[in-house]
């Protein structure tokens, strides 16, 4: 689905590049979490795979449309769907679902297919009683949930959430990531959640962690967080549960990401 | 400052709330032209009847109109004293050097009737059209300009974006001026030239703040496949319905007629 071929980005001519020898393959159907601190290029990534940004080197490919192709971007958008940390730089109208249709608006599409659109839109993101509210006068997760359904009423094949739930308290957080996980479990929508959060990207499927404008490390999350020591030398944690078992032994099985998993894994430490 | 109105609509479902706001847009052009037409009793009368028509048929209440003309009141004393002292003709009276004519006070009475019933109409307007559709309506009736490459879409567009960010921007306003206030900047005391300097801590953050909002709403506006006006298409669609039509006659008959009884038999 979303394709980077040894891609290395710079945002300036001769200036240090940002990303450096990104080889990486999203397919369809998964549910890809992006970690890494703050300045190594996670949000740098995100942008070069709608065409926002172009790759200095190398290239990147959406369905197999390099986004070189000028031609193409609009395709290679309509596929990829985009969506910001802050909702409110990212909804157009005063009016909920006018904002939604705001893409479909631009396809050209009927009004009536418009308004079907927007619809399911909304009942995905469980938004639809609110369809006539202003966004201002909506709470943060909210609007962030509208944002989405934005982005899905023009029916992307992948949604990419550079840290959507960074601005969001934890209900907040928990509303938008149900979306997210669900319109992936559900519907089948590639998802790329960009997120400083262990505990999110515990639960996606396949876990990139990137440093420094590469990727370190790549895996489930299984995989990914049993490295403890590795995840600290990139400064990253990892959740909880793999933490207090790290350090009850660290040589345990450090792939409890469940609490009952853990509780599991304390018992059968505790029993010997 | 969440709960700010956005211009003074007020949502209803009287037959003026329904109506297409091109209607209600084209209707307003025609009344005025007749209104400027008007010249005897009659016809001004006419006007009169037909503003009072319209604001029975809005629902909306008396008080909130008269409060929309409050504002100008000051405007239209002004306009009428100079045209009661300064228009030659037929003396009424004189007092020391100022003199009023017959035809000064007929000149008076009309220019405050004529900016009072422009008032009271154009707030109806405002009264019943939420701004989102006003600027909807705009964009239609002026879409035939883009013939001559004036930039309708993008203004309407403009206007749209505005509107939506008023709030975001007012309550960003309140958390800056809260935020220095709290670093000891002083906003209320001093002379005008100190209270404007001490403005400046506000403006330049939020200046600078709309500049990163504009940059990240073109971005996500692109990401929405956004390509200018052309092939472009709307959830709501403007349709004109019966009361567009019971609207349109209305008005043109009420204008005609003030244009004939004031053209025609010079009432
Ligand atoms: N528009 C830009 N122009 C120049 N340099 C930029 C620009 N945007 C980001 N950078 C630089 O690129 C590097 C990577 O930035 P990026 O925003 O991709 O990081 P990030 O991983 O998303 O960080 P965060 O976790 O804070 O969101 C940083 O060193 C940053 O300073
Ligand atoms: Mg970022």
């Amino acid at each position: 689905m979303i394709e980077f071929k040894n891609v290395s980005f710079a945002y300036e001519e001769g200036a240090k590049n940002v990303l450096s020898d990104i080889d990486l393959e999203i397919k369809k159907g998964e549910c890809v979490a992006v970690l890494g601190h703050n300045g190594c290029g996670k949000s740098t990534l995100a942008k070069l795979m709608n065409g926002i940004l172009i790759p200095t080197a190398g290239d990147v490919f959406v369905n197999g449309l390099s986004t070189r192709d000028e031609e193409r971007l609009f395709d290679i958008r309509r596929a990829a769907g985009m969506v910001f940390q802050n909702s409110d730089n990212q909804i157009v109208s005063s009016i909920v679902e006018e904002d939604v249709a705001f893409a479909c608006e631009n396809l050209g599409m009927e009004s009536a297919e418009i308004r079907k659109r927007v619809d399911e839109a909304l009942s995905a993101v469980d938004m639809l009683e609110y369809r006539t509210h202003a966004p201002h006068l909506l709470s943060g997760g909210q609007k962030q949930r509208v944002a989405i359904a934005g982005v899905l009423a023009m029916e992307p094949q992948a949604l990419i959430l550079d840290e959507p739930t960074a601005m969001l308290d934890p209900r907040g957080r928990r509303e938008v990531l149900d979306t997210v996980l669900g319109l992936n479990r559900e519907k089948g929508m590639t998802v790329v959640l960009i997120t400083h959060h262990m505990d999110e990207a515990a639960l996606c499927s396949r876990v990139v962690v990137m440093h420094e404008g590469r990727i370190a490390l790549t895996g489930t999350p299984k995989e990914v967080f049993s490295q403890v020591e590795k995840m600290r030398e990139l400064s990253l944690d990892v959740p909880q549960t793999v933490k207090l078992l790290y350090e009850l032994d660290s040589s345990l099985d450090l792939t409890a990401l469940s609490v009952k998993e853990c509780a599991d894994q304390i018992e059968k430490y505790l029993r010997g | 400052m969440t709960n700010i109105t956005l211009g003074q609509y007020l949502p209803g479902t009287s037959p003026l709330h329904r109506m297409d706001p091109r209607t209600k847009l084209c209707s307003l052009f025609i009344f005025i032209i007749a209104l400027f037409m008007a010249k005897g009793p009659a016809s001004y009368g006419l006007c009169v009847l037909f503003t009072a028509f319209a604001a029975i048929l809005s629902q909306v209440k008396l008080k909130l109109i008269l409060r929309s003309l409050r504002a100008i009141i000051f405007i239209v004393l002004f306009t009428a004293a100079l045209n009661l002292l300064y228009t030659p003709g037929e003396e009424i009276f004189k007092v020391w050097i100022f003199t009023v004519t017959r035809e000064g006070a007929r000149i008076a009475c009309a220019m405050a009737v004529r900016i009072i019933l422009l008032v009271a109409q154009s707030s109806l307007l405002t009264f019943t059209t939420s701004p989102m559709s006003l600027t909807d309506g705009l964009e239609t009736l002026l879409s035939p300009l883009k013939k001559i490459k004036v930039p309708v879409h993008e203004f309407a567009m403009m206007m749209t974006i505005a509107l939506r960010f008023i709030p975001t921007l007012s309550d960003e306003t309140n958390k800056i001026t809260s935020a220095q206030k709290a670093r000891g900047a002083d906003l209320e005391s001093g002379g005008l030239i100190k209270r404007a300097k001490a403005l400046i801590p506000i403006l330049v953050p939020l200046f600078v703040s709309s500049f990163r909002r504009a940059d990240e709403l073109a971005t996500a506006m692109e990401c929405r496949l956004y390509r200018g006006g052309e092939g472009r298409t709307r959830l709501h669609e403007l349709k004109y319905g019966k009361v567009d039509a019971a609207g349109y006659a209305i008005t043109v008959i009420v204008s005609a007629g003030v244009i004939v009884l004031a053209r025609v038999f010079g009432l």
